[in-house]
């Protein structure tokens, strides 16, 4: 008999993210301090 | 045998400043994150601008101490992403897109309405080519032909300013433009239209 049916195509693509894109979160995490002020959080980026 | 440090320990220590334990938690679940982002978007820049916000979000929070740890960073991380995702695609359905194709051309409706280079150097073209032609023509034509056409008269205007009646500063302009359109015949003149 043939084949009526169609292969079923993979629709999960195993994909990651750029290694730019990682250095560059790594790269913002080292550069953002949290000042604490009377409970008030303010954001400094040291860069 | 590696050793797998568990998620919530490399979270502890990165709140307590280790930025080690964040490259360890963005290698780990890199991708798993950006296949599922991948799955939904279906475009690899627009994946890699979800994750990064998405690390974003989570740095910030773990920064400010608002996270709590529950044992459940990854799915706390997805539901992140997830969002993001949403906010995209509705941002997306928010701002009218068009596409060029043979049928439709957006320059078509929206234009800045002035002359491209070449139609410009055409109509220069022919403006004077118009001009060297009114010069040809005789005096009194020439001149109701310039006071309307360049100097925007009415034929009361003209009338008053030349001395003659309406009815004779008519017929100027009329026997002016039968006399243009003769010579443009007999000189082959292609005036194109832009």
């Amino acid at each position: 008999m043939e084949k009526i049916y169609a292969k079923k195509k993979q629709t999960c693509e195993l994909v990651n993210a750029q290694p730019k894109t990682v250095q560059f979160l790594l790269n913002y995490s080292k550069s953002l301090h949290i000042v604490d002020y009377n409970g008030l959080k303010f954001e400094s980026n040291k860069n | 045998m590696e050793l797998q440090i568990d998620d919530s320990v490399l979270v502890k220590n990165y709140i307590q400043g280790d930025e080690r334990s964040l490259e360890i938690l963005i290698n780990r679940h890199n991708q798993r994150i950006s296949s599922f982002i991948y799955s939904k978007v279906l475009n690899q820049s627009i994946t890699d601008d979800i994750f990064q916000d998405t690390f974003i979000k989570v740095i910030r929070t773990l920064k400010r101490g608002s996270y709590s740890e529950e044992g459940k960073f990854l799915p706390w991380v997805m539901r992140i992403a997830h969002n993001l995702i949403i906010d995209y695609f509705r941002k997306k359905n928010r701002l009218p897109k068009f596409e060029c194709n043979d049928n439709f051309n957006i320059f078509s409706i929206i234009g800045d309405g002035k002359l491209n280079a070449e139609k410009q150097l055409i109509k220069n073209q022919i403006d004077f080519d118009i001009k060297l032609m009114i010069e040809e023509l005789p005096g009194d034509q020439q001149e109701v032909i310039t006071m309307r056409m360049y100097k925007d008269m009415s034929f009361k205007e003209i009338s008053e300013n030349t001395g003659v009646s309406i009815n004779t500063a008519l017929g100027r302009m009329r026997y002016g433009l039968i006399n243009l359109r003769k010579m443009i015949e007999k000189h082959n003149i292609v005036l194109t239209n832009y």
